[in-house]
């Protein structure tokens, strides 16, 4: 409670989630007031912003607003899956090894660092680009939370280890609780705050991975996305032609949240390690 | 020091086992594509058949006899491999610097292709992750011991230099300094008349061509460097050294000099870690440039469904990776005096 209180009094944490909210509102409230319409063509291809739309029409025509609305929506459902599927994976291999020790300790390491070295968008681009018929926009994000768990994996493990010798441990050791048992009620519970905070930098991740991977060509085919839109302005030459409509909104948007989930954890960082606060 | 080279191998192999299977694994099958793409997709034709067949020799899939030619079960369907075979041979093949021949640009060899990237996508990523490094680092360090307004003004902005994707600053840079204000060309390597040579009039043309993807990657290297560096250094101002020095009245830039030392190793193994994405998120800048380098022939590739081309490039990419994070190990080696004694014990 009294680290609640302390986030709450810290104007980075308030300002990254006043930011967030608010892609989140945008994403599922506003839907509730207009009408999103990603398919029907409502002007000329390009048109400026306008009062009926506000942020002009994409290289088909279709009005920008109801793109980036859906394209938000694809981008948090990637990024949340894939941030999930990361964290409970890194999870579960870093507090293991790091509890356990030993042998086993030493090959989920070795795997951990092997995997941290070959950089995760080689393999994203190995697997997406062999994935050529069915890529839908929730096996994107699983294939990037598969790719991207072995830094939260390092970052937890460092932290359970940390932990293994403690007196409380030791204690529920010798009365007999289960390796099962100490890692849920003895040393999770230590590690909450820090999961929470592993879990909002790689949603931040997947969000952004989806947009690289969609701006090399391939992205989902079931959806449109932040990334998508990108791709598509780039490729249909609105640079060129001045649309900044059609590529300026999408690239805030995404910046946006990226740098809401970055403050969001760093200031949460400054709160729960006292040693940066001063 | 050896252990560490055992490890950097097996981390190799790893990475040209995934190289080899992953294409392998999806239910698109390269040469399906390729059929397809080329006219006459399913017809059965003789020349079809023996089109394949040539590509199914290209990509080593299939048995051939000691002439060379491929050989044929009892139904005339060519023999295939097995899997195991397959992937000694393609090892075999990369260990000679032999990576097959580009679909899209046939009868080009990959390795050539590769040949004339590489060069670019050196020339712009070793200096900008270097440089971003340092120039990072020596910021955080200041803002950290600084502290008042610099840092007030300062961390923010690199909080956002770091969130800002590379491929937002790049289409940001390329729209407003190229295309918009026209400062510096938007897109290439450099001027369309001119052929890659040691004059001045090509090396003139390329450095003005280099400064936007220069700065699109630079700026966010500096950014992230900075924020790390700074929490760094903050926990190191903390400690008794500096505080011993600080009452000794030790000058504040011997004390700054103290702390970097210190709070550079951690930041060093950072860099080894993060080096894989550094080189993804600088891909990305090219291919939003049009750089003449890898990301660029990585993005046609993909665009076509030149596999062989697609798994040159990520293999030598994460090749390139793995060296430089060996490189970054010997030298923290070099500089940090435990691990220096540790290694010669050894």
């Amino acid at each position: 409670m009294k680290l609640l209180k302390g986030l709450l009094k810290t104007p980075g944490f308030l300002i990254g989630m006043g930011l967030f909210l608010a892609t989140l509102i945008l994403a599922f409230v506003v839907p509730l007031f207009m009408n999103v319409d990603t398919v029907t063509r409502v002007g000329l291809p390009y048109s400026p912003p306008s009062k009926e739309h506000w942020l002009g029409t994409d290289h088909m025509g279709v009005d920008m607003v109801s793109m980036l609305i859906q394209g938000l929506r694809a981008s948090l459902h990637v990024g949340f899956l894939a941030g999930t599927v990361a964290s409970v994976l890194g999870t579960l291999i870093g507090v293991y090894g790091g509890y356990k020790g030993g042998l086993l300790d030493d090959v989920l390491t070795v795997v951990t660092n092997l995997f941290l070295v070959i950089p995760s968008l080689i393999v994203l681009i190995l697997l997406s680009s062999s994935l050529d018929q069915g890529r839908s926009l929730s096996l994107i994000a699983l294939i990037i939370g598969c790719t991207t768990w072995t830094w939260s994996a390092r970052a937890v493990r460092a932290q359970s280890a940390s932990l293994r010798s403690r007196d409380h441990v030791s204690l529920a050791r010798i009365n007999g609780y289960g390796t099962f048992g100490i890692v849920i009620l003895h040393i999770l519970p230590y590690l909450l705050s820090y999961i929470f905070m592993v879990f909002i930098i790689q949603t931040a991740t997947g969000i952004l991975s989806e947009a690289s991977i969609s701006m090399l060509g391939l992205g989902p085919y079931d959806s449109v996305s932040l990334g998508k839109i990108l791709n598509d302005a780039i490729r249909k030459e609105a640079l060129t032609d001045g649309a900044w409509w059609a590529f300026v909104p999408a690239m805030v948007l995404v910046t946006v949240i990226a740098f809401a989930l970055y403050v969001i954890n760093t200031s949460m960082e400054g709160v729960f390690n006292p040693r940066l606060r001063k | 020091m050896l252990g560490r080279a055992g490890w950097y191998f097996v981390t190799f192999l790893v990475a040209v086992t995934i190289n080899f299977l992953l294409p392998r694994m999806g239910d698109a099958s390269p040469i399906d594509t390729i059929m397809a793409k080329s006219a006459g997709a399913s017809i059965d034709t003789q020349a079809a058949r023996e089109k394949e067949e040539a590509y199914m020799k290209e990509f080593g899939l299939v048995e051939l006899d000691a002439q060379g030619k491929v050989m044929h079960d009892a139904a005339g369907k060519p023999l295939r491999s097995s899997l195991v075979k397959q992937f000694g041979r393609y090892v075999a093949m990369s260990l000679q610097g032999d990576l097959g021949t580009s679909i899209l640009q046939y009868p080009k060899r990959v390795s050539e292709i590769i040949k004339t990237a590489l060069p670019w996508t050196l020339a712009l990523q070793l200096p900008t992750i270097v440089l971003g490094w340092l120039i990072g680092n020596l910021l955080g360090a200041l803002a950290a011991y600084k502290r008042g307004v610099f840092d007030k003004a300062f961390y923010p902005l690199a909080l956002l230099a770091s969130a800002i994707p590379a491929f937002c600053f790049g289409i940001g840079l390329v729209y407003i300094f190229g295309i918009r204000l026209e400062w510096f060309p938007a897109v290439g390597g450099y001027d369309d008349g001119l052929t890659p040579s040691l004059t001045a009039a090509f090396l003139s043309s390329a450095s003005y061509y280099y400064v936007l993807p220069f700065f699109s990657v630079f700026l966010i290297v500096v950014g992230g460097q900075a924020i790390g560096m700074r929490s760094m250094c903050i926990y190191e101002l903390g400690t008794d050294y500096v505080k011993y020095a600080k009452l000794l009245g030790i000058s504040e830039s011997k004390i700054l000099l103290y702390m970097f030392r210190n709070a550079m190793l951690p930041q060093l193994t950072g860099l080894a870690l993060a080096l894989g994405g550094m080189v993804g998120g600088a891909l990305i800048a090219e291919m939003i440039f049009s750089y003449p380098g890898l990301g660029q022939a990585i993005l046609t590739a993909i665009q076509g469904n030149d596999y062989p081309l697609i798994t040159g490039c990520t293999l030598l990419i994460t090749v390139s990776v793995l060296i430089a994070n060996f490189a970054v190990d010997i030298l923290i080696g070099l500089l940090d005096p435990r691990i220096r004694v540790g290694q010669g014990g050894k």
